[in-house]
This record gives C-alpha cells, sequence and structure tokens, in this order.
C-alpha cells in the first residue's frame, strides 16, 4: 500500500490518507478482506498524528469502504456498486455547491454560469 | 484513561502566576508545551511532579491521584528535566549501576541497546559530555525503566539536527505502544508540529489554546492582503495580526472569511507568534 503525505498541499491530513486509501480500494490495488495497518502503526511509521490517522479511518469506515474486527484491525470491505456510485453523486454535488458559491463571489449570472458549464460540457464530449 | 489530568491548578510566584490550569492529555498521545520563557512550561512540569506545591486543584497521573500516590506512580514516569543532573564523574556504565537500583522495572539490555544506538560512549565521564550527549543519555535513562508516560523539559533545546531527530524518533517509536504518553514542552516549535498529537498554547501563566494539531491547520489560515480588505473583515474572523507599511499578515479562522479569499497554510510558529501578539 503506498500513502504518500504531502504538508505542503495544504489539503488537510486526514484527508490525504482518507481519499488515498479509498482510491486504491476503488481501483482494486487493495482488495476485499485485505488487513489495513493498524492505526497507530500506520500513524508512527507516517510520523502524523494519530487522532488524525483515526479520523481517516473512521471516514472510511462509515462510508462502508472497511469494516472493523475487534481485538483484529481493519480490513477492506467488499466493493459495492451502489455505495461507490452514492459516493460519487455526493461528490458531484459537493463540487457544485463549490461551483455556486465561487460564482457567486465574482458575481457571474445564473444564464452566465449555465452558459459556461454548457461550452464546457460540449468540447469535453 | 487519560495519562494526564490537570484541573485548575494555580501557583502565584511574586511576579508570575500560573492561572487555573487545564490540560488533559489522552493515552498513547503526544502533546506539546509551547510557549515563550517564563509562560509558565517547566512551572507546569514540576507541579506534576510535586516539586513545587500547588495552591488549588488537582493533577491526576495515569489515572492515580497525584498528591496521595507519586511515589508509587513514579516508577511508571520517565522524567528529563532542561538539565540533565546525573553526578559528573561517572560514565554510562556506572550511572546503569545506580539507576538498576532505583527503578523496580529497569531494562539493562534496553539502556545498553539505546546507547549503542544513539552512539552514547559507555566509558567516558559524564562530565566530559556535550549537551547533546549529556540531553540523549537523560532520555535513554528515562525510557530504560519502561515508563508509560514521559515528562520533558526543553529536551531537544541545544541538540543540533541530526540528534534532535532522533529524540523525536525515539518519541514516536515509544507511543506506538496504546498506553504511553509524551508531555514535552519546548520553544522549538518546528519539533513539536513534527511529532505531537496535541498543542498547548501557554502565554504568561494563561493556557491561550489545547487543540488536536491538525485541526489548528484546518481552522486557521494565513492571509496576506491590503489594510482595507483587512478592516472589512469580520473582527471576529482576525486572531492575529502583523502590519508592514505596504499591508497585513493576519492568521484568520477559515470558516468565517469570505469564500474566494487565497489563504496560506499557517505553521504553528506563526500560530502561537500571530495569537501572542494579539494578546499582548
Amino acid at each position: 500500500m503506498t500513502i504518500l503525505i504531502d504538508n505542503k498541499s495544504g489539503a488537510p491530513i486526514y484527508d490525504q490518507i482518507y481519499s488515498q486509501i479509498k482510491a486504491q480500494i476503488i481501483s482494486g490495488a487493495l482488495s476485499k478482506d485485505d488487513p489495513l495497518p493498524s492505526i497507530r502503526n500506520l500513524a508512527k511509521d507516517l510520523r502524523i498524528s494519530v487522532v488524525t490517522t483515526k479520523r481517516a479511518y473512521d471516514e472510511l469506515e462509515r462510508e462502508g469502504f472497511i469494516y472493523t474486527v475487534p481485538g483484529k484491525g481493519c480490513f477492506v470491505a467488499p466493493k459495492n456498486i451502489e455505495l461507490l456510485r452514492e459516493t460519487q453523486l455526493r461528490q458531484i454535488e459537493e463540487h457544485i455547491e463549490e461551483i455556486i458559491k465561487l460564482a457567486a463571489g465574482c458575481n457571474l449570472s445564473k444564464e452566465e454560469l449555465l452558459e459556461m458549464f454548457r461550452i464546457n460540457l460540449e468540447e469535453s464530449i | 484513561m487519560n495519562a494526564l489530568e490537570i484541573r485548575n491548578v494555580t501557583k502565584t510566584y511574586p511576579n508570575f502566576t500560573l492561572n487555573h490550569l487545564d490540560l488533559t492529555l489522552p493515552n498513547g498521545c503526544i502533546m506539546g508545551l509551547v510557549g515563550e520563557n517564563g509562560a509558565g512550561k517547566s512551572t507546569t512540569i514540576k507541579l506534576i511532579l510535586n516539586m513545587v506545591e500547588k495552591e488549588g486543584g488537582t493533577i491526576r497521573i495515569l489515572g492515580t491521584d497525584q498528591e496521595k500516590d507519586l511515589h508509587v506512580t513514579k516508577q511508571d514516569l520517565g522524567v528529563v528535566l532542561d538539565e540533565v543532573g546525573f553526578p559528573q564523574c561517572l560514565d554510562a556504565k556506572q550511572i546503569e549501576k545506580v539507576l538498576k537500583y532505583t527503578f523496580r522495572n529497569w531494562d539493562g539490555a534496553l539502556y545498553r541497546c539505546l546507547c549503542r544506538t544513539l552512539s552514547v560512549p559507555m566509558e567516558k565521564p559524564f562530565q566530559e559530555f556535550s549537551r547533546g550527549m549529556k540531553m540523549k543519555l537523560g532520555i535513554i535513562a528515562a525510557l530504560s525503566h519502561h515508563p508509560r508516560l514521559l515528562l520533558l523539559d526543553e529536551a531537544t533545546s541545544g541538540l543540533d539536527p541530526v540528534a534532535r531527530d532522533e529524540v523525536l524518533s525515539l518519541l514516536n517509536e515509544f507511543t506506538r505502544e496504546e498506553d504511553h504518553a509524551v508531555l514535552i514542552s519546548s520553544h522549538i516549535v518546528s519539533d513539536l508540529e513534527k511529532i505531537c498529537d496535541y498543542i498547548a498554547f501557554l502565554h504568561q501563566g494563561t493556557l491561550l489554546l489545547c487543540e488536536e494539531k491538525d485541526r489548528l491547520f484546518e481552522e486557521y489560515g494565513i492571509l496576506s492582503c491590503s489594510k482595507e480588505t483587512l478592516n472589512a473583515l469580520p473582527p471576529d474572523a482576525v486572531k492575529g495580526v502583523q502590519l508592514s507599511p505596504y499591508g497585513a499578515k493576519a492568521l484568520v479562522m477559515r470558516k468565517r472569511i469570505p469564500l474566494g479569499m487565497d489563504l496560506s497554510p499557517v505553521s504553528i510558529e506563526e500560530l502561537f507568534l500571530l495569537m501572542v501578539k494579539k494578546n499582548h
């Protein structure tokens, strides 16, 4: 398993761990029932905070990507297509919200925003 | 269980008051105590060890009451104070002979192994040690009776970058065990930033803040902007300002400022400096 922490990127550390483990589960690099390193060992190996690592694992567990066996540790959960779709949809919604806020910041009208989006969409498809 | 609980502890000196200090260090974590000289860091550590008497409040160490059980709990504590006070004429071998009768859980093999890894000479009198060597031996001795809580006062100051990194690695490895914890004070804030889970700021005897380190990075940011822009911000969003004739550098709460403003990440050092300025 590869996890790279970038202290300068500005992205929260827990988010970096969370998204990198998630990406490796989605891509299949980590497969069902693979054991994950313990929270404490991962934190100490990466020299990051234990609390932060726990937060990343909690988030992964809440979203159903990993499961915990008490006393044994954390494991990769079986892939759930429906769940993946659900997560991606939510990400899209979050990005749209971000766009709307940014647009409000530079006084873009609704029509202009839609126009921008339409042009980009046509270019990429 | 918490490794350390300080509740409402007060201590007054003629020119200094440690003001109703509350501090909680959960098990398995490293907490860094940051503050300028005279902020109360050493006083806090001395109060924990009952080297100075507190005027009020309670302290619980590893679940035991400090007033009643400290003599027992001390077997589980590793302590390194600013000056490592081994007898000047003894060498590391002789120091071990003394310590092995002091601590019930003394682990001679671990002591010698750590001395070897950190290249501390075994047969050189303590007085000929450099400051870095003394510090390293102090920390090795503090670790060699398998303590559960380490209290370190300025343990990395005076060390060169390589030795500091070795010491930090030791602390990192020490807390691999779930029931181990570390309280470390330092004014080398970058060291604390590297290893701590929690950061506590002391300023003139008052606790300014005690928070999970990564939360601090998430909550605060640095905004470089003109003075006009700064004045337009909601006042409670700004936690500290450094003005120059050409603009301002402000410590801001990320959530409170309008979106789209470009913030740069804050270091613990900047966070502390700007917060202290605000409190002057």
